[in-house]
């Protein structure tokens, strides 16, 4: 018998009933709640007057529609203008109060988007089940946790159940060996492999990442290379456990105590894949194959290097391909074979589950610092990831770099990520943008989102297009990944 | 939930690949607690010239004549005929509820992104997956006759064409019997409360700090 994945242990230490049709009852550990995909759920359980099943599993915190600028938050949730957001962020508190759900609630310094606190919070555990009403979810994966996104209903499911009603998928391994060149960032990674493999390449599959260049990431950096499998059609991305696992999860207020910590990491150890393991697939990536990555269209898969220019879509052999790349051109407001550097920029936002993190801030300082933001960018905005996160980039002084670059530094939350609170495109803006959708209208009606990593949105503020942060003049940036 | 009954339902077709749930229902209309009313705000970028916000009353709204589904023809349209990777990006459940608010019972397509499809059946909506080649040949056919209905089958698992054609499709066994039966999954789930309750146990046992709280 060969060995087993990492995906297939997991799977195994968690399954509470196989069913003969094909779906299983697994068991979950964790389970994040925000305030867009739980009120439902909510009063599912209230309409069917069941209770949740063990409230210590949950953690809750708003992040979605929170506003981020100082002074609306400084009114906590009275400062929320929009009243539909408002009644939002006010269920989630209600509803954990009601039930005695832990939350931090929008002032809180641990506030923060869900996929930050979580492993910022030791709340991710390696070896744990995580699941949240959020498709991002896949993020957790990076502690060797296996972390699915979740509807409402099963968001409700598992509030009552403890359980999870699931298919178990099949596995890739994605390998990316060698060594990331100066400037190229997990991001970049992520997005070429998306780039590689297509939206729908995954779908049906939990991929894990795998190869020296993955294993040489830090944890943020596999944060944000699994916070994208979702963008290559996997619900689930993993990545084995090593000592860089267990360094960051070390004193974290939900991490093992002394007396559990020998135990737990010991058992952590046995988190990775079987050297005889059998993947039903396996797509490798050369590191150093891999440039600065930016994407052009409106889905993740269209994206290239920043040296590339945007493809023609009559060259396309596909003629649904070539459909899709002429109307997302039109929607861009891009020529075919336009060079990526000529793409001028309206906004940039740095922040969003995938690069909000303390090391994604310092990327973005490391370019920012001592420039200006070009006079035709309208709006530069930098929004950490959680309070803490904030914190410990203004404990760095990072805030002020880019106070004094002129960007805009803000409070925690997803903010134009999604474009659910204030902060928005304009109809024709072009952003740079380190979130992880380009889908029409996702930053806002008619916004043209192009995604890359922190480091690049940085030089694209200063210059005003996109640049390749390999070629600036000798500051940090080039040695930003590290950091 | 509503069982899943044999019906005769007019077609409306989406000639567009890779449609995401922020097409299906923008996330300005995710705001909302509830769980219905999000039928009017279904496509909502395409069916509207306008941007559309909460709350709004769309019958004053200047429609798209173009969209398919503003055409008298598809008026009362139950089976929605659509290309591949349907219902890709976000999880948002509100993705069915607008479906099935706005009146459809299914949609066919070549595939569908994984956690729509979840979510779909979840909600009463039956995805039926099609050969690439069976799709394009609907597409044909629904724009060739006005009217064009489907007689879906989901106890015999089959579609038959106004021309009398049968076309069999897959579906895993127990969503088909939760489809039918109008089951929730919860209730179902909670059948195996000591099957669950016993792992519960083995598994605080086997590993305690999955069981922790914050200090
Ligand atoms: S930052 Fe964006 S992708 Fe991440 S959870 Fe928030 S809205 Fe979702």
């Amino acid at each position: 018998m060969s060995g087993q994945t990492l995906y297939d242990k997991l799977w195994n230490q968690h399954l509470v009933k196989q069913r003969d049709d094909g779906t299983a009852l697994i068991y979950i550990d964790r389970q994040l709640l925000h305030e867009v995909t739980s009120p439902q759920a909510f009063e599912g359980l209230r309409l069917a007057n069941r209770k949740p099943w063990r409230l210590d599993a949950n953690l809750a915190t708003p992040d979605h529609n929170v506003p981020t600028t100082v002074k609306e938050r400084a009114e906590g949730n009275s400062g929320i203008k929009d009243s539909v957001s408002l009644i939002q962020v006010q269920t989630l508190d209600d509803n954990c109060l009601e039930y005695g759900i832990e939350e931090f609630k929008i002032n809180d310094p641990r506030q923060g988007i869900v996929h930050v606190v979580g492993p910022e919070q030791g709340a991710t555990l390696p070896g744990m089940t995580v699941v949240c009403g959020d498709s991002h979810t896949a993020t957790h994966g990076a502690f060797g946790a296996l972390a699915h996104g979740i509807g409402t209903s099963e968001v409700e499911h598992v509030m009552a159940t403890q359980c999870l009603l699931a298919q178990k998928m099949k596995n890739m391994q994605v390998r990316v060996e060698g060594e990331l060149g100066l400037g190229v960032t997990a991001k970049d990674v992520v997005l070429a492999i998306i780039g590689k493999i297509g939206t729908a390449g995954g779908t049906g599959y939990a991929i894990e990442f795998a190869g020296s260049a993955i294993a040489s990431l830090s944890m943020e950096g596999r944060m944000t290379v699994c916070n994208m499998a979702i963008e290559a059609g996997a619900r689930v991305g993993l990545i084995a456990v090593d000592d860089t696992t267990i360094d960051y999860l070390g004193k974290r207020p939900f991490a093992p105590t002394a007396e559990q910590w020998e135990a737990a990491v010991a058992d952590w150890r046995n988190l990775v894949s079987d050297d005889d393991a059998q993947f039903d697939k396996v797509v490798t990536l050369q590191a150093e194959e891999i440039e600065p990555q930016v994407s052009w269209g409106t889905s993740p898969e269209m994206v290239t290097g920043i040296s590339g220019q945007v493809p023609d879509p009559l060259a396309a052999l596909d003629e649904t391909v070539q459909r899709s790349h002429t109307r997302a051109l039109e929607y861009m407001g891009l020529q075919a074979n336009q060079k990526i550097t000529d793409i001028k920029l309206d906004k940039i936002f740095i922040g969003s589950c995938t690069n909000s993190r303390i090391e994604d801030l310092r990327e973005a300082a490391k370019v920012a610092k001592g420039n200006k933001v070009a006079d035709s960018i309208k709006l530069a905005m930098v929004v950490p990831g959680s309070g803490l996160v904030k914190r410990q980039a203004e404990a760095e002084g990072l805030d002020k770099i880019f106070i004094e670059a002129g960007f805009e530094w803000r409070e925690p939350g997803c903010s134009m990520c999604l474009a659910m609170n204030a902060d928005k495109l304009g109809a024709g803006e072009h952003c740079a943008s380190t979130s992880n959708r380009n889908f029409e209208g996702r930053q806002g009606y008619g916004g043209r989102t192009h995604l890359v990593s922190p480091a690049m949105a940085a030089a694209a503020a200063i210059a005003g297009h996109f640049v390749d942060v390999r070629s600036l003049p000798a500051n940090d940036a080039t040695h930003a990944q590290e950091a | 939930m509503k069982k899943f009954e044999r019906f005769e339902g007019v077609v409306a077709p989406l000639d567009r690949a890779n449609v995401d749930t922020d097409l299906i229902i923008p996330k300005q209309f995710l705001k909302s607690i509830k769980r219905t009313g999000f039928g009017v705000n279904l496509f909502d970028e395409l069916r509207y010239l306008d941007e559309g916000q909460p709350g709004q009353d769309c019958s004053q709204r200047p429609l798209n004549p173009d969209f398919v589904l503003n055409q008298p023809r598809f008026k009362g349209a139950e089976v929605l005929l659509a290309r591949r990777n349907f219902g890709c990006g976000s999880s948002r459940e509100h993705a069915p509820w607008a479906l099935e608010d706005f009146g459809f019972k299914v949609v066919i397509a070549p595939s569908f992104a994984d956690i729509f499809y979840n979510n779909s059946f979840k909600n009463g909506i039956l995805l039926i997956t099609f050969p690439e080649d069976v799709v394009d040949r609907l597409f044909t056919e629904v724009d060739a006759s006005e009217g064009y209905q489907l007689d879906v089958d989901l106890e015999n698992q089959r579609v038959i064409t106004p021309s009398g054609e049968i076309l069999e499709f897959d579906v895993d066994e127990f969503r088909k019997h939760c489809l039918l039966e109008g089951l929730d999954d919860i209730g179902l789930t909670l059948k195996d409360e000591d099957a669950i309750r016993a792992f519960e146990q083995k598994h605080k046992a086997a590993r305690p700090w999955l069981f922790r709280q914050s200090a």
